[in-house]
């Protein structure tokens, strides 16, 4: 106990003498983090990334990523609190949960710091929780958009394969697409899990226990690339109307081999992007928007692909 | 067999004997299981000190921030190292974090239950399923890293069927409001001492809001019940394990189970009692959690056990059994949770922050075995 109490006493002695608060207001070199709820295995984040350290070069302004390395929306929490310790200019954050982030957010805006919502989120919940602006994608309304397109279409039932059960947000890309579909969504979203085998299994189970399923909506790469396998082993790639969200490379393919209908573009690329500018030109210039920013729905199909193609995965 | 004198006849070969031998002072402090701890704090400190050192690591919002984060993790490793050291360990806990979460949302707010009853119901039911993993091990004698890995799986699972089968979701909201007033639940979500960061604030030592409702507060708001009750369970932990009889059935228990059965220790009631220890402290890290955050998520707790078990690693605790502190537990869980942030402050690129939480791990445990090795003469 009492080497403990000395250490104590060490640690508090080190901590006590390079007390400073931070540093803000230079002019040029601005410091902004972004944090996302995704997990390391999520490659879709890396055009976040990419766009990030693009919009960081172009501003002049350093930029740094960070995100909770399993996922877990309570340590992404502790990650806004770090970084709002760390006294950045600002602090661009999905809103995966407002609930558990909330808090965090409040205390980063009333310490000072210019808070932008991405990704995550909605305007009304960006708003309460005192950040400058929303810039995203509103999840129910791309997937109302894309189920009302489906309907035109004329799909009647649908499988919607979700990868990330935990996530209300993107469950609300399902609730969308069955509403705008017009049916209920009952048992057709599945959680898929995250491996791709699993992901594959589980589509081939259902379609094979729902012979007369005529649409499949996939939530992003990782469940689609999965899906557009299974597909292809049931022989029913290009007869079944499949859509999905998000870009990547097998996505963009299957789009040029008829294999999915479209893809919804919520162009991440624009959601790290425009809230580094944006805070880049507030904090230099005081200008501001003066609404949210809907980087998406944007659908993308056969028409047009060739530079969606070349930049899949990397800024698209 | 219950005289624990006869058991010892054999080892008695020198002139003197060795069980009231004299160590000498500086020997004594070196084969203390602390060491490894002790000197990684420091080393730690200094690190960042010197690395981070204007970051904000060290204002009151980063050190509240590194603190939360060592609180949680020793919260996790006081039960693992008192399991480890009665040589098991639990590969469940990061699972039964989600499922007492969830446990508490379902009782509480979906079925409604008063939120005092909600959480001892959660308690019970946690405490009980780490009987029941004690109870296969002793009574199977399978290695309790199987049978705590099949609990992963079975937790996380339930973790997930139970909310998504009643309520079609798997984050359940509304603690906060269920939560209002309870004094139970007061235990693990308010701040304390409060007063004593407004005259931290006063007199200029902590950094006040500039804006807002919260405008001129200090940015800390209190000690958060978390800390406190990190700080509690380290010292009942130690207590327990250095100053009372169960304290030495733990030891025997993972030292020699067979020996101990010889000299009337109930290793298999020891061990169960420890396995039951974890899930108490797993279930306690979920109500800070569940209370503090106001939901439950069915994806809480991902990968804490291996958190814990690193924790008490670097704390000098032996994985197989016998050997180790609740003490340099803890001081495994902060260094861990000082590394993990610091990496941060010090503006680590975040995919490298793995790889030296990796090279800092091994070479703390390295070192620990090197030193007990060369001081206690050991194998």
């Amino acid at each position: 106990m009492k080497s403990f109490l000395k250490t104590v006493a060490a640690a508090a002695l080190v901590a006590a003498t390079p007390f400073m608060a931070a540093a803000d207001g230079h002019l040029g070199g601005e410091r902004y983090i972004l944090v996302s709820h995704a997990p390391d295995s999520d490659s879709w984040w890396n055009t976040i990334r990419n766009a990030l350290t693009l919009a960081g070069e172009q501003m002049g302004v350093e930029v740094e990523y960070r995100n909770p390395p399993t996922g877990d929306i309570a340590d992404m929490a502790r990650i806004i609190e770090q970084a709002a310790a760390s006294g950045p200019d600002g602090i661009i954050t999905t809103l995966a949960d407002p609930t558990v982030l909330g808090d965090s957010i409040r205390a980063a805006v009333d310490a000072g710091i210019d808070v932008i919502i991405m990704n995550s989120g909605t305007p009304e919940q960006a708003r309460e929780v005192g950040a400058l602006m929303y810039v995203g994608q509103p999840e129910y309304d791309a997937g109302f958009a894309a189920g009302q397109r489906a309907a035109g279409d004329g799909v009647t039932s649908f499988l919607c394969v979700n990868h990330v059960i935990s996530n209300p947000v993107v469950a609300e890309r399902c609730q969308g697409f069955a509403d705008g579909l017009g049916v209920e969504l009952g048992e057709s979203m599945i959680d898929a899990g995250q491996d791709p085998q699993e992901i594959q299994n589980r589509v081939m189970a259902y379609l094979n226990a729902n012979p007369d399923t005529d649409g499949i909506l996939t939530l992003g790469p990782t469940s689609a690339d999965p899906t557009i396998l299974a597909l292809e082993e049931l022989g029913l790639a290009g007869d079944i109307y499949f859509g999905t969200f998000d870009l990547g490379e097998n996505i963009v393919a299957g789009i040029r081999d008829g294999v999915i209908e479209w893809g919804i573009d919520q162009q991440p690329f624009l959601q790290a992007y425009l809230p580094v500018v944006v805070l880049t030109n507030y904090h230099r210039y005081g200008v501001l928007p003066g609404n949210n920013i809907n980087s998406g729905p944007g659908f993308i199909t056969a028409d047009g692909l060739e530079l969606v193609e070349a930049l899949a995965g990397e800024y698209r | 067999m219950s005289d624990s004198d006869t058991g010892n006849a054999a080892q008695a070969g020198g002139p003197e004997d060795e069980r009231i031998k004299e160590i000498g002072g500086l020997r004594q402090w070196l084969i203390r299981p602390e060491l490894g701890g002790i000197v990684g704090t420091i080393a730690v400190f200094v690190f960042f000190g010197i690395l981070a050192g204007d970051s904000g690591m060290f204002n009151a919002q980063g050190i509240m921030n590194w603190s939360l984060i060592s609180a949680q993790f020793m919260i996790i490793a006081v039960g693992a190292c008192m399991l480890m050291v009665a040589g098991e360990f639990d590969l469940s806990v990061g699972s039964m974090i989600g499922f007492a979460g969830i446990s508490i949302a379902m009782f509480g707010v979906v079925w409604g239950l008063p939120m005092w009853l909600a959480i001892l119901v959660t308690f019970a039911i946690c405490i009980a399923i780490g009987a029941i993993n004690g109870f296969i091990v002793v009574r199977t004698g399978l290695p309790s890293f199987i049978v705590t890995l099949a609990f992963l799986f079975i937790l996380r699972g339930f973790t997930i069927f139970i909310p998504q089968t009643v309520e079609n979701r798997t984050i359940i909201g509304g603690i906060e409001e269920a939560a209002e007033g309870d004094w139970l639940a007061a235990l693990f979500a308010s701040d304390i001492m409060g007063w004593l960061f407004v005259w931290l604030a006063d007199i200029g030592l902590v950094d006040t809001f500039q804006r807002g409702t919260r405008e001129g507060q200090p940015v800390v708001d209190g000690i958060p019940m978390l800390i406190v009750w990190a700080i509690v369970l380290v010292i009942v932990g130690h207590t327990i394990l250095t100053r009372t009889r169960f304290g030495n059935w733990i030891f025997a228990a993972g030292g020699d189970a067979q020996a101990a059965r010889y000299v009337g220790v109930p290793v298999d009631r020891v061990k169960i009692t420890m396995f039951m220890t974890t899930a108490f402290c797993a279930t306690v890290f979920a109500c800070c959690q569940v209370f503090e955050f106001g939901s439950a998520a069915a994806d809480r707790g991902i990968l804490k056990e291996f958190e814990a078990i690193i924790a008490v690693v670097i704390g000098g605790a032996l994985l197989t059994g016998g050997y180790g502190s609740v003490m340099g537990a803890a001081l495994g869980a902060l260094i861990f949770g000082v590394v993990q942030q610091g990496l941060f402050f010090a503006d680590v690129e975040s995919s490298l922050f793995r790889v030296f939480l990796g090279v800092i791990l091994l070479l703390a445990v390295i070192l620990n075995t090197y030193i007990r090795r060369i001081i206690t003469g050991e194998r």
